[in-house]
C-alpha cells in the first residue's frame, strides 16, 4: 500500500516509524527493525480505530499491549517507551479534525487499557514460562533419577553379588555397609559385622604397622593400604584376608568413607601352611626334616653377641643290621619310636629335634645357655635311649653315637657346624659307639685332612705324586748294607711329603692300596735290579729289597701273578725281594689266605713277619707260616736306648731271638738309634738292623753310596 | 559403568545455568531466582548483555537463512540451550519446510524443556550430550533418526565454545565433528572475546569472574584463537568478524555497541 505522505496512511506509518524506533532497541526479537516495524503497523491501525470510533473499547488497547509482549516486547521500557510515543504522537497523528479534549481523554485511556493489556499478558507469559520450565526441572530430575537408578542398581548389584567382600565404614570406624560376601566369610550373622567398630577387628596376628596404616588412612594422608590381615569370626574359627582399605572422598576431596576390599585367602593359607610343613617335615616321623633344621641352625647361627648354640648329632648304632634282619617295617617302626623319644627331650624354647635322614637325627639348642644345655641334652638322649624298643614282640636295644657341637654364633656356617658334629659323632662311632663326644677342632681338622686326602688319592697316583724312599738293613754283624726296605710316601700339592702312616689307612680303605701296592713293588723291584746292576751279586748275595704288604692286597686274587709278572719283567731273582707282612694281618689266617704267601716263598721270596710282638704273638702259630724272618717291633728296641738297659726288655729279646734261630728264622730289628742299641742287639743275637744310627729313609743313590762305602770301607 | 556425561548427580535449580541465564537476558522467564542473580550481577559489569545474546540470535539467523540458501536442509545445533522465539527450527523450516534441526544441550533441565516445545515436529528433535564428547552426539539415535551425514550439514556452534575449556580440548571435538561431516557442510560460530567490547578490559574480567563463580567459566578467545576453531574450513565471506557485520540487513551503524563483542563466522567444509 502506498500512501501519501501527508494522507491519514502516511500519518499512520510515520507513527508507525517512532514508534518502532522508540521500541526496537528494548525488545528481544530476533525480527529486524523493517519486520519489526511491519509487525508494529497493523496495531497502531487498531489504536487509530479505537482512538476514533463513536464507542470506546478498553479491549483494543488490551490487545495492542498484549500484542507487544507476543512480539517479545517483554521489558518494561517496552511499555514506558510505547506509552511516551502514543501519547506524544497518537492523537497528533491520528486525531485528524476531532475534539482535541475528547482525543487526548481517549488516548490516555487507551493508553492505560493497553498498560493493563500489557501487565495482564506479561504476567500470563512470566508464568507460563515459569510452569514450563518448573515442569521441565521436574522432568529432567526424573530423568536424571532414572538414570541414577539405573546406574545405583547396577552398582548395588556389582556390591551384592561381588566375590569379594566389600564394607564401607565412616572415618570413626562406625561400619556403615557391608555386602554378602563379606557376610559370608564372617559366617552370615549381619548384626556381627555391621554396626560394630573398625577397630574391633584386631586380630593377634596383626601387622605391627597396621595401625599407623588405619591411622594415615583416615587423617586423609593415604589414599590405600593392602595388608594380608586375621579376622576373628563369631565362631571363634580365623578368617585370613587379602585386605586393601582405600580412603573415599567427596567432590571437593574431603575424606569422607573408607572402603574395604577383602578376599577371602583362609584356604590358600591353610594349603600353603600345609605344603610349608611338608616341605619342611619327615613324613614318618613328622619331625622336622633338614631343611627346616637347616633354616633353624641358620637362624641360630646368624642371632647376633651373646647367643650361642649347641648340637647333638645322633647316629644309631647297628640300624643296618636290624633294617636287614627285622625288614624296613620294624626299622620305621623303630625310627618313629626313636624319634618320639627325643621329641620329649628337646621340649624347651630354642630346643628342636629333627631328622636328617635315614637313622640321622639331631637336637638343637639354642640361646646364650647352651654350653650347659648341651650336655644336659646329650644326656637326656641317651638316658631316653636305654630302655629297649618293643618290636613284634622283641626287645630291641637302641644304642647310639652322639657327635656334640657347641659354640658361639656367628663364627661357623651351618655346613660346617654340622660337618664338625658328623665328624664327631664317628670319632664315637669308632671309639665303639653308644657315647657322647665332643667335638674338638684338632680331631676335626685331621678328620677334614683325611678327608681331603681320600678324594685326591686316585689322581694322586695318575699324577705321579708318590715317590718311594728307601731305609737301609744292616748287617750286625759286620755292619754291612744288606738291603733296604721301601717306603712309599706322597708329595701333595698342600700337604707337602706325607708318610705312609696317613694315607695307606685311607688306600686301604677305598680299595686304592692294589694299584699303589703293585707300583710300589715294581718301583722297589726296578731298584733292587739297578743295585744289582751297580754292585753285581756279590759274594754276600745280592742287596735285598724289603716291601710291605697290606692285608688288603694280600687278599687280593692277582697278588701271586702280578709279583711273578713284576719279577719277570724287571730280570729280579726272587730271593732279591722280601715281602713284609704285619703280624696282626696273619691272626687267624686261615689256608685260603696263607695259599699265596706260600707260593711266594715256595718261589724263594722271603716272607717278613712285620711288627712283631704287638698284636697277639702266637708263637704256636709261627710254625705254620711261610715266614723266613721277623721284624721284631721298635717297642723293644726302645728300653735298650738308656744305659743301662732294661733288663726285661732284654730278656724279652734274647728268648725271641732264640726262638726265631730255633724255627730257622732271621730276626731284624727297627728303630735302632744308637751305637751302644746296635751293639747291644748284636750280642743278642739279631741278624739285622734298619734304624737312624744306620741312615733314615732317602733317595735311592744315598743307598748306593752306603753300600759302595760298606764295600770300601 | 561411567555416568553420561550430561546426566548430573541431581538437578539442583539454586545452581545457575547459562542456558537459563541466557534466557533471561533476552527477557524470558525460563529460569529461576539462582539463575538470575547470577545474571544480574553480571549485568552490573557488563549492561550490554542481552544486547551481545540478541546480536547473537540475529546473526544465528541470517547464518541459518544463508544455509537455506546455499541449499543446505540438515542443522545440528549444539549447545542450543533454552528454546526461545526464532529458533533455528523456526527460521529453518521457514525457509526450507522439511528441514531437519537437531538441539543438542547437557543441561538436562534445557533439554527437557525443548522436548516439550518440539512435541509434535517430526523433524525436530533434542538430545542431551556434551559438545567434549562429540562421540556421544554422533553416535546419538536422535541423530541417526534425523541427520544424514552423507549430506552436507549445518554446524552451529553459536555462543557454546567458550564456555569449554582448554583442558577439555575444544579444538579437538570441533575437528572431531568436522571429520564426521560431508563436504559442502558448514560450520556457524559465535565466540566470546576481549576485543570488541565497548568497556575496559578490567571490567570484563569481572564478568569472567561471575562465570567462575558459578563453576561455568566463560573463556575469552583472541581472534586469532577463534580463527583455529574453522581449520579444515574455507571462511565464507566475509570471514570472521563482529557479529553484526556479518552479511547485514541493516546498517551496522544502527547496532547496539555491544553487538560487537566478540566475533562470529561461517566456514564450509571442501
Amino acid at each position: 500500500m502506498i500512501a501519501e505522505p501527508d494522507g491519514p496512511e502516511g500519518r499512520l506509518r510515520r507513527l508507525t516509524t517512532i514508534w518502532s524506533r522508540a521500541v526496537f532497541p528494548v525488545t528481544s526479537t530476533s525480527l529486524t527493525r523493517p519486520e519489526f516495524e511491519e509487525l508494529l503497523l497493523p496495531l497502531a491501525r487498531r489504536l487509530r480505530s479505537a482512538l476514533r470510533d463513536r464507542v470506546f473499547d478498553a479491549r483494543e488497547g488490551e490487545a495492542v499491549g498484549a500484542a507487544l509482549v507476543d512480539a517479545h516486547c517483554t521489558a518494561p521500557e517496552a511499555l514506558s517507551h510505547s506509552l511516551d510515543c502514543l501519547d506524544a504522537y497518537l492523537v497528533l497523528y491520528c486525531g485528524e479534525d476531532g475534539d482535541q479534549e475528547d482525543l487526548r481523554a481517549r488516548s490516555a485511556r487507551l493508553q492505560h487499557s493497553m498498560a493493563a493489556g500489557f501487565a495482564r499478558a506479561l504476567r500470563e507469559r512470566t508464568l507460563a514460562e515459569q510452569e514450563a520450565i518448573a515442569q521441565a526441572a521436574l522432568r529432567a530430575q526424573g530423568v536424571v533419577a532414572q538414570a541414577l537408578h539405573a546406574s545405583e542398581a547396577r552398582f548395588r548389584a556389582v556390591f551384592e553379588g561381588a566375590a569379594i567382600g566389600i564394607a564401607i565404614a565412616d572415618l570413626q570406624g562406625n561400619v556403615l555397609q557391608v555386602n554378602s560376601a563379606l557376610l559370608r566369610m564372617f559366617g552370615g550373622a549381619e548384626q556381627t559385622v555391621r554396626g560394630r567398630g573398625v577397630r574391633e577387628w584386631t586380630h593377634a596376628d596383626d601387622p605391627p604397622h597396621l595401625c599407623r596404616l588405619y591411622e594415615e588412612l583416615v587423617r586423609g594422608e593415604r589414599e590405600h593400604y593392602h595388608v594380608e590381615k586375621a579376622f576373628y569370626r563369631p565362631d571363634g574359627t580365623v578368617l585370613w584376608t587379602n585386605l586393601t582399605v582405600s580412603l573415599l572422598r567427596d567432590a571437593d576431596g574431603c575424606p569422607q568413607y573408607q572402603l574395604a576390599l577383602m578376599e577371602d585367602t583362609t584356604e590358600r593359607r591353610l594349603l600353603n601352611l600345609r605344603l610349608r610343613y611338608e616341605a619342611t617335615h619327615d613324613a614318618l616321623t613328622g619331625l622336622p626334616n633338614r631343611t627346616l633344621f637347616f633354616e633353624r641352625l641358620e637362624k641360630a647361627l646368624n642371632a647376633g653377641e651373646g647367643q650361642r648354640f649347641g648340637l647333638c648329632y645322633l647316629d644309631l648304632d647297628g640300624f643296618k643290621t636290624i633294617n636287614d634282619s627285622l625288614g624296613h617295617a620294624a626299622g620305621d617302626r623303630l625310627l618313629v619310636e626313636v624319634a618320639d623319644r627325643l621329641q620329649a627331650c628337646a621340649t624347651a624354647p630354642g630346643e628342636m629335634v629333627a631328622r636328617l635322614g635315614g637313622d640321622e637325627f639331631v637336637a638343637l639348642t639354642t640361646g646364650p645357655g647352651t654350653r650347659e644345655e648341651v650336655d644336659e641334652l646329650a644326656a637326656r638322649i641317651t638316658n631316653a635311649l636305654v630302655a629297649p624298643v618293643r618290636i613284634d614282640g622283641r626287645e630291641l636295644a637302641v644304642r647310639g653315637s652322639i657327635g656334640i657341637v657347641e659354640g658361639p654364633a656367628g663364627e661357623r656356617s651351618a655346613a660346617e657346624v654340622l660337618r664338625s658334629a658328623d665328624i664327631t659323632m664317628y670319632r664315637a662311632k669308632s671309639a665303639g659307639g653308644n657315647r657322647f663326644e665332643l667335638a674338638d677342632p684338632e680331631a676335626d681338622a685331621r678328620a677334614i685332612t683325611r678327608h681331603g686326602l681320600t678324594t685326591a688319592l686316585p689322581t694322586a697316583l695318575d699324577r705321579g705324586e708318590f715317590f718311594i724312599e728307601y731305609q737301609p738293613l744292616v748287617r750286625l754283624g759286620d755292619g754291612s748294607v744288606r738291603g733296604a726296605e721301601a717306603l712309599v710316601r706322597w708329595l701333595h700339592p698342600q700337604h707337602g711329603v706325607l708318610g705312609p702312616d696317613r694315607f695307606i689307612p685311607l688306600a686301604e680303605h677305598t680299595g686304592l692300596i692294589v694299584p699303589l701296592g703293585r707300583w710300589v713293588l715294581e718301583q722297589s723291584v726296578r731298584q733292587a735290579g739297578r743295585w744289582r746292576e751297580l754292585h753285581g751279586d756279590g759274594t754276600e748275595g745280592p742287596l735285598r729289597i724289603n716291601v710291605n704288604l697290606s692285608p688288603c692286597q694280600l687278599t687280593h686274587p692277582g697278588l701271586v701273578q702280578d709279583t711273578v709278572d713284576i719279577l719277570e719283567r724287571t730280570g729280579v731273582r726272587p730271593d732279591a725281594l722280601c715281602l713284609e707282612v704285619t703280624e696282626s694281618a696273619l691272626i687267624g689266617a686261615d689256608d685260603d689266605l696263607l695259599k699265596p704267601l706260600r707260593r711266594l716263598a715256595e718261589m724263594g721270596i722271603d716272607i717278613a713277619l712285620d711288627d712283631f710282638g704287638t698284636g697277639y704273638s702266637n708263637l704256636a702259630n709261627l710254625r705254620r707260616l711261610p715266614v723266613s724272618v721277623l721284624k721284631l717291633d721298635r717297642s723293644f728296641t726302645q728300653g735298650m736306648q738308656q744305659f743301662p738297659a732294661d733288663p726285661v726288655d732284654l730278656k724279652i729279646v734274647e728268648g725271641i731271638v732264640t726262638l726265631a734261630h730255633s724255627l730257622d728264622l732271621a730276626v731284624t730289628v727297627e728303630g735302632v738309634e744308637t751305637g751302644a742299641q746296635a751293639e747291644q742287639l748284636r750280642l743278642l743275637g739279631c741278624d739285622t738292623a734298619q734304624g737312624w744310627y744306620y741312615a733314615r729313609p732317602g733317595p735311592p743313590d744315598r743307598l748306593h753310596d752306603l753300600a759302595l762305602a760298606d764295600a770300601t770301607g | 559403568m561411567e555416568r553420561p556425561a550430561w546426566a548430573p548427580r541431581s538437578i539442583d535449580i539454586s545452581v545457575p545455568s547459562v542456558a537459563r541465564i541466557y534466557d533471561f537476558y533476552l527477557g524470558g522467564s525460563h529460569n529461576f531466582e539462582a539463575d538470575r542473580e547470577a545474571a544480574r550481577r553480571a549485568m552490573e559489569f557488563m549492561p550490554g548483555l542481552p544486547g551481545i545474546s540478541r546480536a547473537n540470535r540475529a546473526f544465528m539467523r541470517r547464518a541459518v537463512e544463508f544455509a537455506a540458501e546455499e541449499g543446505i536442509t540438515q542443522f545440528l545445533d549444539i549447545g542450543s540451550g533454552i528454546p526461545a522465539f526464532g529458533n533455528v527450527h523456526e527460521v529453518a523450516q521457514a525457509a526450507r519446510p522439511g528441514a531437519r534441526v537437531l538441539y543438542v544441550d547437557h543441561d538436562p533441565v534445557a533439554v527437557s524443556h525443548s522436548k516439550a516445545v518440539l512435541a509434535g515436529n517430526a523433524d525436530a528433535d533434542v538430545v542431551a550430550a556434551d559438545l567434549r564428547k562429540p562421540q556421544e552426539i554422533l553416535a546419538s539415535p536422535e541423530l541417526g533418526r534425523l541427520i544424514d551425514l552423507n549430506r552436507p550439514v549445518a554446524l552451529l556452534l553459536v555462543a557454546i565454545l567458550h564456555f569449554v575449556e582448554d583442558a577439555d580440548d575444544p579444538c579437538g571435538a570441533v575437528a572431531e565433528l568436522r571429520d564426521a561431516l560431508a563436504p559442502g557442510s558448514l560450520l556457524v560460530l559465535t565466540h566470546a572475546s576481549y576485543e570488541g567490547i565497548p568497556l575496559p578490559e578490567k571490567r570484563s574480567r569481572s564478568l569472567v569472574d561471575v562465570y567462575e563463580n558459578i563453576r561455568n567459566p566463560l573463556i575469552m578467545r583472541s581472534r586469532e584463537e577463534i580463527a583455529r576453531f574453522f581449520e579444515g574450513y574455507d571462511m565464507v565471506e566475509p570471514g570472521l568478524v563482529p557479529m553484526p557485520n556479518w552479511r547485514p540487513r541493516t546498517a551496522p551503524e544502527d547496532e547496539d555497541p555491544y553487538a560487537f563483542s566478540g566475533f562470529a563466522g561461517v566456514g564450509r567444509t571442501a
